[in-house]
Formats: structure tokens, C-alpha cells, sequence
């Protein structure tokens, strides 16, 4: 029983790796919902080849499911390189045909059969340890679990062999063009990697978990760091944490293992959209707010350097005055407060008085500006 | 049965004129409205929110205990909307752009509607057979769908500056005052609304691709975006009705996916062929500007030629010129002859016309405006640096 549930995490860790590392630079790119695309795509493959086969189990239907893997990324490339749609579009243009197609090449010619894209690519993983890999009758574990090591590693030695070339592509395809990287080929090889890496995913651990971990975890990250390396790590192991918490949340509410795994993943990405110490929602609101502040001292110590030593000071300064002179809402009279505290301004009779300190930060201000 | 016959057929046939009324209408509704989808580069947006209403439709399945077509649709729509407000968020206040948002939204949605179809499924009673195929093709009432559907494009009409600058502009409309985040709010909750009535009718796939390739076959035709909205309309319809009618035609032809290959035909048909846009236009464009160029090319070696004799009209051996501008020469001779820049002499030799002369001066002034008037017998070197 625990080696079932061992087993059954691996494969979905393994799952998540793969995916995260090509994922990310889906997500970099653009085209994160390529591998969404993929996921309706495989129906054609798989009806193609069984229409040659007429064999529902033959290992062939796999093989066309992954080749139309590999014709829809093609296609969306080759769409994308005529310039005339953007990224979204051109997904949206691939997509629904070639998933048409299938529909109705199955109802021309294979309606007494039942045919399904989950005959041919399992996408369970409560299934996963069942079928093992056998060699000479000794057990080597999950099939899958060495199926998706392999993908990983696949992605693996891509991402190291081309990591340069990846990185520059991704941020700025038009350096890369001329420093003599040819973009679109990059771009057509890690999008392979992707079919590859998506198709073996939907068969271990079904189209929408693998869907969700090729965009899920690489979003998270990029909300949590500016690094390349840091964001690729990231998104591994909040992948792998997903994955292994999504187990556990699925065997104590006895609930759909895939499900609980993409729910958990979205758990994190909301977690770091309202949490992330940079790009999150309240580090943003507090940053904005220390701005508003700060932004009010500066302007409160100019003014009174504009006035400083003018027949207009004694009403100017009058610390009583400053919100209706500087046209500010009554919350703000606290800034007079603030900039005491600051050692900024002293009180004399009522009067707001720069010391020297203040006086210098004004100068700056009017120099430089307030930022 | 001849064409009259069919098309007796076609309009008297009731399924074929209800469903081909039903495909009309939502041809037009997704076509204008995705227009809008595409220019703010939500195109995806169909997809992602056909996903994210199952666990909308799941809990409200859970909360009332009935199959009541108006309290799922109401829960699909629910969750569909507040799965775009995520995106709509996330885009937003993150640095991550519309892919990443949908995509993060239709997987986290989806797999949270699983894990609630997992609870339902252990619910004791049977009523949930079924409920995963509402969303995927459950005929809702005509009347509810029209309704939707012209509130939709009553509503682009009435916000039709409005959302005009909000998809080419946002800055521009925030600094003008426009109220962005709430035309944002209700321009996607537009498209939502459009979605999740056309999900019920066409499922999820044919929605998406309606929502795409009529306006993406419209953009190549026209740079306006009210030319743009009447054509993704037409394109719509077109598709629309197109498809009904090949589907009662073929034998087993569904007519869902018939409708999205037609829509492809659309939109591949413009992207090869449509006016200075398509690809087809593109290279024809291409090769008329190098035919040109090397018409010209020949032209001005004639003339330099001419005046190193001292008279640009002297002639010279046709194939002097072929050794200089290559085997293409022969026949840009014969189109100059044509026109009547070059006239050939019964000895085979080659040389300028009056008007052969007057179109090479013309060129070589707007080529090289610097250049002194490359007049009659002045034998100078073309240009100095700056003309080059």
C-alpha cells in the first residue's frame, strides 16, 4: 500500500518536473496554452491511426497522438511566422480544426466504435503503479514512472544543452536574430520538447493536471523571482509540492487525485499573488502606500522652502492651514506629524519651521525631483 | 435533385431552418464580439471559460440538488465570470501576460470541478448522471440564447467608443478619464455571457473556434475596426449557415465541427488571400517590386552606357547587357520594347527611347535627389557617399 502511494506520487513528481522546465518558457513566451491546445489536438491522431490500424490497442494510436503533438505546434509556428495573427489566435486557429476533423472523421468512419482519447492515453494516475515494466520477469516499477524519467531528462538535456540559446530567445528574440541565434528555430525545437513532454504527461496523469503544471508552478514562480535559474527551480519544486500535497489532500477527502493536485497548484499561485514579498498584491498595496507618504513629506518640505522667510510664512506654515493650502484631504494633516517625527520640521507658534535637515531634503527634492 | 429543389429543401426543411437560425445568430454574436477577444489578445478566452464554469455548475448542483437547467446555467456563468475576473486580475497586477492567466485559471478551475464532480459522484441519489454532459451540448431554449444574444450586441453598440479605445488605447482612455477597469469588467463579462450561452448550444471547442477565426478573417481584410465588425459578422453567419447546410447535406456530418472546418476555410482562405495583407498578396507585391527594380536596373546601365558614348540613346549589343544583369535580361528587354522604353535595331542592338530616357531621369532624381540632373552628354560617376 505504501509503495502504491510512493508510486503514485513519483510519477507525478517526475510529471511536474518535466513540465515545469518546459513550462516555463511557455509561459515566458507567450504561448502557455499551446500545451491546452495539444490536449484537444491528440484526438486527431489517435482516430487517424486507428483508422489506419483498426486496432484500438495498437502502440500505434500513442504514436499519433504524439506526432499531432508535433503537428500542432508546427502548425502554430508555421501561423506565427506569417506575422498576421498574434500568439493567442493563432493557437485558437489550430486547435478547433484539427479537433473537428477528428470528430468528424469518427462519426464518418468509426461510429460503431467508441473512441476516445482516454482508451489510448490512460491520464489516471491512481492507475499508474498497475502497469509495470517488466524486463526478464523482474519488476522495475511504474512503466510510467520511467516514462516520464525519461521525458524529464529529455527536458533536462535540452534545457542544459540550449539554455543560452533558450533564455536569449524567450527575452529578446530580435537580439538573438542578430547576434545570429535563429529564433524560430529555438523556438520550433523547445516547442517539440513541449508535444513530447505533454503528450507523455496526459497519459500519466491525465490533460488537465498536465496542463495545469505546465503553467500552474512556472506563473507562480515568475511572481516570486526576477532570476531565470531561481524561476526554473521555483517552478520544480512548487511543481513537485503540488504534487505531493495534491496526493495527500486527495487521500484524506478520497477525492480525484488530479484534481486536488491542480487545485493545490492554484492554492500556491494564490498564495503568491496575494503574498509574493516583490509582485504581490499587498506588497504592492504597501509600497504604494509608503509612496503616498513619502510623496507628501517631499512635498510638504518644499513648500515650506518656497516660503521660508516671505511675508506669506505666517499663514503658509501655519501647520493648522497646510491641508487647504496644499489642496490635500484632511487624512493627510498627519503628514506635519510625520515629518516632526522625521526630524524634518519643528513646531515654532504654530508654525511649521524646516530644520536643517529638512531644508536639505527639500533642496533635493526641488533639484531632482520628488523621487 | 437539382440547386432550386435544394434550396426549397434547405428552407422548408423546419431542423435545418431552426438550427441554421440558431448558427446565424451565434455566428454573428461570437463573431463581433471576438473581434474585441482578439485585439486585447483574449482569444483564448473561449476556451479557458468553457473550462472554468464546471465547478460553477458542480456547486450549484451540490447546493440545490436539481438539474434545473437555470440554476446550473446560472452557476456555470457564475464561475465562468469570476474565473475571467481572475484573469483580468492576474493580468493586471502581475507581470504575466493573458496566456499564463488563462491558462492558470482554466486548470486550477477545471481540476477544482473535478474534485466537486468526485463529491457529487458520491452523492446517494442518481440525479447526477449527466451533469458533466450538460455543459458540453444541452440544447438550451432558442428564446434564452436570442435574448443573450442580442443584450451582447445591443451592448457593443452602445459602448462603441468606449471599447474602441479600450482595445487600442487602454493609457490613452485611463488618462482621458474613461473608467477602464470597469470597461474591462463589463466588455469580458460581455464575452463570458456570449460563451456560456453558445457553450450549451455548441460545446466547448466550436465556441472557441467561433470566437476566433471570424474575427481573425475580418482583421486581414480591413485595418477599421467597424469594417472589421460587420465582416467578422458576415464571416460568422457565413460559417454558420455553411456548416448547417453541408452537415444536412452529408450523411454524417456533425454539424458542430462542420461549422468550425468552414470558419477555417474563412480564416486560412484570408490569411493566403486577402488584399495587401495575405501571404499570396505579399508575394505577388514582392516579386512586382523586383521585377521592377530590375527593369530599372537594365534601364540605368543602358543609359550609363549611352552616355559614356557621349548620347544616351546609343544603342548597344543586347547581349552586353545580358552580361551585365544575368539571364533574366532577355525578357525585361522585351517588356521594355513593350512599352516602349526600348527600342531594338534590326542589328540586334539595344537602346533608350525618348521616353526610355525621360523614366530613367525620373528614377535616377528620386533615387538620388542630391545627385546633380543627370543631363545629356555629362559623363559623370553616379552620386557621391550620400546617394549610395
Amino acid at each position: 500500500m505504501i509503495g502504491l502511494q510512493l508510486e503514485i506520487q513519483l510519477v507525478a513528481v517526475l510529471a511536474a518536473a518535466a513540465c515545469a522546465l518546459s513550462g516555463t518558457f511557455l509561459v515566458l513566451r507567450r504561448v502557455a496554452m499551446i500545451s491546452d491546445a495539444i490536449s484537444h489536438t491528440v484526438l486527431l491522431g489517435v482516430v487517424v491511426m486507428f483508422l489506419i490500424t483498426r486496432d484500438l490497442h495498437s502502440p500505434r494510436l500513442v504514436v499519433g497522438a504524439a506526432l499531432t503533438g508535433l503537428g500542432t505546434v508546427g502548425l502554430v509556428s508555421l501561423i506565427l511566422r506569417t506575422g498576421l495573427v498574434r500568439e493567442d489566435a493563432a493557437i485558437g486557429l489550430v486547435f478547433p480544426l484539427l479537433f473537428s476533423i477528428a470528430v468528424i472523421l469518427i462519426s464518418g468512419y468509426a461510429d460503431y466504435v467508441h473512441i476516445d482519447v482516454d482508451m489510448v492515453l490512460l491520464g489516471e494516475l491512481a492507475f499508474a503503479p498497475f502497469d509495470r515494466l517488466e524486463v526478464n520477469g523482474l519488476d522495475l516499477g511504474p512503466r510510467r514512472a520511467w516514462l516520464m524519467g525519461a521525458i524529464l531528462a529529455l527536458n533536462l538535456i535540452f534545457l542544459l544543452a540550449l539554455y543560452k540559446e533558450l533564455k536569449l530567445t524567450a527575452f529578446d528574440p530580435g537580439l538573438a536574430a542578430v547576434l545570429g541565434f535563429s529564433p524560430a528555430l529555438v523556438h520550433t525545437l523547445h516547442l517539440g520538447v513541449v508535444s513530447v513532454t505533454a503528450v507523455g504527461a496526459f497519459d500519466a496523469v491525465g490533460a488537465v493536471l498536465a496542463v495545469a503544471l505546465f503553467i500552474v508552478p512556472p506563473a507562480t514562480a515568475l511572481l516570486l523571482s526576477d532570476r531565470l535559474p531561481a524561476v526554473i527551480a521555483l517552478a520544480v519544486v512548487i511543481g513537485a509540492a503540488a504534487a505531493v500535497g495534491g496526493y495527500w489532500v486527495a487521500h484524506t477527502f478520497d477525492t480525484s487525485i488530479a484534481g486536488s493536485m491542480a487545485t493545490l497548484g492554484g492554492v500556491f499561485f494564490g498564495l503568491a499573488f496575494l503574498g509574493s514579498p516583490t509582485q504581490g498584491l499587498a506588497a504592492r498595496a504597501l509600497r504604494h502606500r509608503r509612496q503616498r507618504w513619502d510623496f507628501a513629506l517631499r512635498l510638504l518640505v518644499m513648500h515650506l522652502l518656497t516660503h521660508e522667510g516671505t511675508a506669506a510664512e505666517a499663514h503658509e506654515a501655519a501647520a493648522e492651514e497646510l491641508p487647504a493650502h496644499l489642496r490635500w484631504e484632511p487624512r493627510f494633516a498627519a503628514v506635519a506629524r510625520l515629518a516632526e517625527q522625521a526630524g524634518l520640521v519643528e513646531r515654532r507658534n504654530g508654525l511649521l519651521v524646516l530644520t536643517p535637515r529638512g531644508r536639505e531634503l527639500a533642496r533635493e527634492v526641488m533639484l531632482y525631483g520628488t523621487g | 435533385m437539382g440547386p432550386l429543389d435544394l434550396l426549397l429543401f434547405l428552407f422548408s426543411d423546419y431542423t435545418v431552418r431552426t438550427v441554421g437560425a440558431g448558427a446565424v445568430l451565434m455566428g454573428v454574436t461570437s463573431g463581433v464580439l471576438g473581434v474585441y477577444a482578439l485585439l486585447r489578445r483574449q482569444s483564448l478566452l473561449g476556451d479557458a471559460m468553457s473550462h472554468a464554469a464546471l465547478p460553477g455548475l458542480a456547486l450549484a448542483f451540490l447546493l440545490t440538488r436539481s438539474k434545473e437547467s437555470a440554476f446550473l446555467l446560472f452557476g456555470a456563468a457564475l464561475a465562468a465570470w469570476v474565473g475571467a475576473l481572475g484573469v483580468i486580475a492576474i493580468t493586471s497586477y502581475t507581470r504575466l501576460k493573458a496566456d499564463a492567466a488563462l491558462g492558470v485559471v482554466l486548470s486550477v478551475f477545471f481540476g477544482f470541478g473535478l474534485v466537486l464532480l468526485t463529491a457529487i459522484q458520491r452523492l446517494p441519489t442518481a440525479a447526477q448522471a449527466g451533469l458533466d454532459k450538460f455543459l458540453f451540448g444541452q440544447a438550451a431554449t432558442l428564446l434564452q440564447r436570442d435574448v443573450l444574444a442580442v443584450l451582447a450586441l445591443g451592448a457593443v453598440v452602445l459602448g462603441w467608443k468606449e471599447f474602441k479605445l479600450l482595445s487600442f488605447d487602454p493609457a490613452f482612455a485611463a488618462v482621458q478619464g474613461f473608467p477602464v477597469r470597469l470597461l474591462d469588467v463589463v466588455l469580458t463579462s460581455l464575452l463570458v455571457l456570449a460563451i456560456v450561452a453558445g457553450l450549451q448550444t455548441v460545446g466547448v471547442v466550436l465556441m472557441s473556434a467561433m470566437l476566433i477565426a471570424p474575427a481573425a478573417a475580418a482583421r486581414q481584410w480591413t485595418d477599421r475596426l467597424s469594417t472589421m465588425v460587420v465582416l467578422a459578422a458576415v464571416f460568422g453567419a457565413a460559417a454558420g449557415i455553411g456548416g448547417v447546410i453541408l452537415s444536412s447535406l452529408g450523411d454524417s456530418l456533425p454539424t458542430g465541427p462542420t461549422i468550425v472546418v468552414c470558419a477555417s476555410l474563412l480564416v486560412y482562405g484570408s490569411l493566403l488571400f486577402a488584399p495587401h495583407r495575405g501571404l499570396v498578396w505579399q508575394r505577388l507585391v514582392a516579386a512586382r517590386r523586383q521585377r521592377t527594380v530590375r527593369a530599372l536596373r537594365v534601364l540605368t546601365q543602358l543609359y550609363w552606357l549611352g552616355t559614356q558614348h557621349g548620347d544616351p540613346f546609343h544603342p548597344h549589343p543586347a547581349g552586353a547587357l545580358r552580361a551585365l544583369g544575368g539571364p533574366g535580361v532577355p525578357g525585361i528587354l522585351r517588356e521594355l520594347t513593350a512599352r516602349n522604353w526600348v527600342r531594338r535595331l534590326p542589328d540586334g542592338r539595344v537602346g533608350l527611347t525618348e521616353e526610355g530616357l525621360a523614366a530613367v531621369r525620373d528614377f535616377l532624381r528620386e533615387a538620388e535627389p542630391e545627385a546633380p540632373a543627370p543631363a545629356g552628354s555629362e559623363a559623370k560617376a553616379p552620386g557621391g557617399e550620400a546617394g549610395r
